[in-house]
């Protein structure tokens, strides 16, 4: 019973929702420790802190921020397939002014690529939520255009090579360091923090999800969903553009064919892992944040376990279904049916055992 | 000689047309000089790398410095574009087809269509898989056996007379792709002759920059010494350098670097001392195929399988090849 000890914590802080992701997380992170004893181990390296925890949280930051506009956009009934066309565009605009600029290291020519990237990304996203909440396509049709068209808009840019920059102040933001911390944890941190207090601290979250409940009931009660629906790709596409940022800028180079390839389906997998409901109408920001940590966590796993690349597929894969199929009460409870034989009743702790001889 | 050339005088504008009836003789209408030019249809996978456009490019150039007419087509990563753009070079009645193949099956039928219509096919840089090698006449491109084989004759060299045990952590290509399993084998091939050399951990790094620091990130805090690191590209090996100097390690003196390709970036890195060796996979191989093509068009016997002219650079060439570098 590994995760005993963050049952009662993760019950206080997240309600019931949260515990399973965060139970898996947990899992996940300690089975790490059997193979790399000094798994948890961070110390201070040329000033910023260094480990492996500190790697699942940098690598993972760009994923949370793609996931986190995927999950606004899950909440209102959507998907956005773009995302990781977004990525590289973003990018690889940035690389090329960057590239460009007389002085690639002034902070002038830095905050102009930036800014390139994100005014860009908000017309992408524009594109997406007028295709989807005025003219009416199907969200996975409409994103689904920018995604094949994106992915060739960024291999134009950047005339099909990889753009090499050497830029310090670009560099900060997916490979520097900030008060010891990689500035890419404290960037998708803050932006988590604030899509969390925007959506629940204000009326934001709750039209959301009623837009994604029913998007005619909500219109008739006088919630503008076209505005709101178009509001959330754009939302989605700033934040992978903030991804594809500190995509480019952790390796210093823009790569329009790779960058972000199939970022897409991980956040979708990482909202899913964290209790947003496909249909739309239901959406938990720290959810999402947990589920994308546990797909990098898992990524980490397989290279520190040493799992051949052949068989990484497969691993992946049932950790994913044994993810999945723990977070679905219906299955918890047939299990727990099970577990007890005939006495169906009592739920909770029969079905936190038979669980584990599940998900071990 | 003359009558021909005679011949290509008369035909005047229509070049195409009559290249188009020269090539049913099967003969020699190689003469480029004489007014009508050699047409070759190239048919490419796509442009999914750097290395991909550099060898685009060089076919491009190299054609027109030979005064060869070119007819490229991109097939954007999928076998049947292939098909197609080798059934229309067919109904255009091009000199010589030469591909790339994007999959190494399914390519008799269409290459029996070439055949028959006495057309040549040279296959540049990827082989396919067919029982019957007479569809094609020649094969040119990289050894990636032989590039991991030279990876591993480097390091044997490099670690001559020492008995330590040598640590190497290897990034991989994409899984399941031709170069990743060959040069993965052709490096495994020289180094299990010396039993000092262990290779402690490997993982693919899908090519990627990004992936191959992420990889290498969780190596250096998972693996306890490495010696080594042989990146079986250099875009990885570049992601590395940079996982690595941000433990707080000296690439290329604390762990050593072997990486395969070439690329002008590498070589940057080269000569800043980054990387130790690099084993080059040429994409300018648009020369050769040029002269393959005339040679061919001549009906001069050529050899089944023509490697492409590759080299392995250490750190002290690499500050003098840098500019020349094109790709």
């Amino acid at each position: 019973m590994t995760t005993a000890p963050t049952t009662p914590g993760a019950r206080a802080v997240t309600r019931y929702r949260l515990f399973w992701p965060a139970a898996v997380l947990a899992v996940l992170l300690l089975a790490n420790l059997a193979f790399t004893p000094d798994f948890f181990a961070v110390h201070l390296k040329d000033g910023h802190l260094y480990g492996s925890t500190i790697d699942i949280l940098h690598f993972g930051a760009p994923l949370i921020l793609v996931s986190l506009g995927m999950t606004l956009v899950i909440a209102t009934g959507g998907i956005d397939l773009s995302v990781g066309s977004t990525v590289a565009i973003a990018g690889a605009l940035a690389c090329l002014h960057i590239s460009e600029a007389a002085d690639p290291a002034s902070l002038g020519t830095v905050l102009g690529a930036v800014g390139i990237a994100l005014g860009t990304a908000v017309l992408l996203g524009l594109a997406n939520g007028v295709l989807v909440a005025r003219v009416g396509v199907q969200p996975i049709i409409a994103t689904l255009i920018l995604m094949v068209a994106g992915r060739g808009v960024a291999q134009l840019i950047t005339d099909g090579q990889i753009i090499t920059i050497t830029s310090e102040p670009y560099k900060l933001i997916g490979g520097g360091y900030w008060l010891a911390m990689p500035f890419a944890i404290l960037l998708s941190g803050l932006v988590a923090l604030l899509t969390a207090l925007l959506t629940r601290s204000t009326a934001l979250g709750l039209l959301l999800e009623s837009v994604g409940g029913n998007p005619v009931a909500s219109r008739l009660v006088g919630i503008r969903a076209m505005r709101l629906v178009g509001l959330v790709y754009v939302f989605s596409a700033l934040c992978a553009a903030l991804a594809g940022l500190m995509v480019s800028s952790n390796v210093s180079a823009a790569d329009g064919n790779n960058a972000g390839l199939w970022i897409e389906l991980d956040a979708i997998l990482a909202v899913v892992i964290g209790g947003t409901s496909l249909n739309g109408g239901r959406f938990s920001i720290g959810g999402t944040v947990l589920g994308a940590l546990i797909i990098q966590t898992l990524s980490t796993t397989v290279y520190t376990i040493g799992i051949p690349p052949e068989t990484t597929l497969v691993f992946k894969a049932f950790v994913v279904i044994t993810v999945c199929l723990i977070q679905s009460p219906n299955f918890r409870a047939k299990l727990a049916r099970r577990g007890a034989g005939r006495r169906a009743g009592v739920r909770p702790s029969p079905a936190t055992t038979t669980n584990r001889e599940v998900g071990a | 000689m003359s009558k021909r050339a005679a011949a290509a005088l008369v035909a005047g504008a229509m070049v195409t047309v009559l290249t188009a009836c020269g090539s049913g003789g099967g003969g020699g209408s190689a003469d480029k000089g004489a007014g009508h030019k050699l047409v070759v249809g190239f048919s490419q996978v796509g442009a999914e790398s750097g290395w991909r456009t550099a060898n685009t490019k060089s076919i491009q150039e190299s054609a027109k410095k030979a005064g060869i007419e070119l007819k490229f087509s991109d097939a954007q990563q999928k076998q049947e574009n292939q098909i197609k753009a080798i059934r229309s070079f067919i109904q255009q009645k091009v000199d010589v087809i030469a591909f790339s193949p994007v999959v190494e099956s399914g390519w008799d039928t269409v290459l029996k269509e070439a055949k028959d219509a006495k057309i040549p096919v040279i296959l540049t840089d990827r082989a396919v898989d067919s029982k019957d090698d007479s569809l094609y006449v020649s094969f040119l491109g990289s050894d990636f056996v032989e590039e991991g084989k030279k990876a591993g004759d480097w390091l044997v060299k490099e670690y001559q007379g020492k008995s330590d045990e040598v640590n190497i952590v290897e990034l991989q290509g994409t899984t399941g792709s031709a170069p990743a399993n060959d040069r993965k084998a052709g490096f495994g091939d020289v180094i299990k002759a010396d039993a000092k050399f262990k290779v402690v951990a490997s993982q693919t790094g899908d090519f990627t920059r990004a992936k191959g620091k992420e990889v290498m990130q969780a190596f250096l805090k998972a693996q306890p010494k490495i010696d080594v690191l042989y990146a079986h590209n250099d875009d990885m090996a570049l992601g590395a350098i940079q996982a690595i100097e941000e433990a707080g390690k000296k690439p290329g003196t604390d762990i050593r670097i072997i990486s395969v390709d070439g690329v002008k970036d590498a070589f940057t890195a080269m000569s800043q001392g980054k990387i130790n060796v690099d084993v080059e996979c040429n994409p300018l191989l648009g020369d050769q195929l040029m002269d393959l093509a005339k040679k061919v068009k001549a009906g001069e016997q050529v050899p089944k399988r023509i490697k492409t002219q590759e080299g392995v650079f250490t750190q002290d060439q690499a500050a003098a090849e840098l500019p020349t570098r094109q790709y």
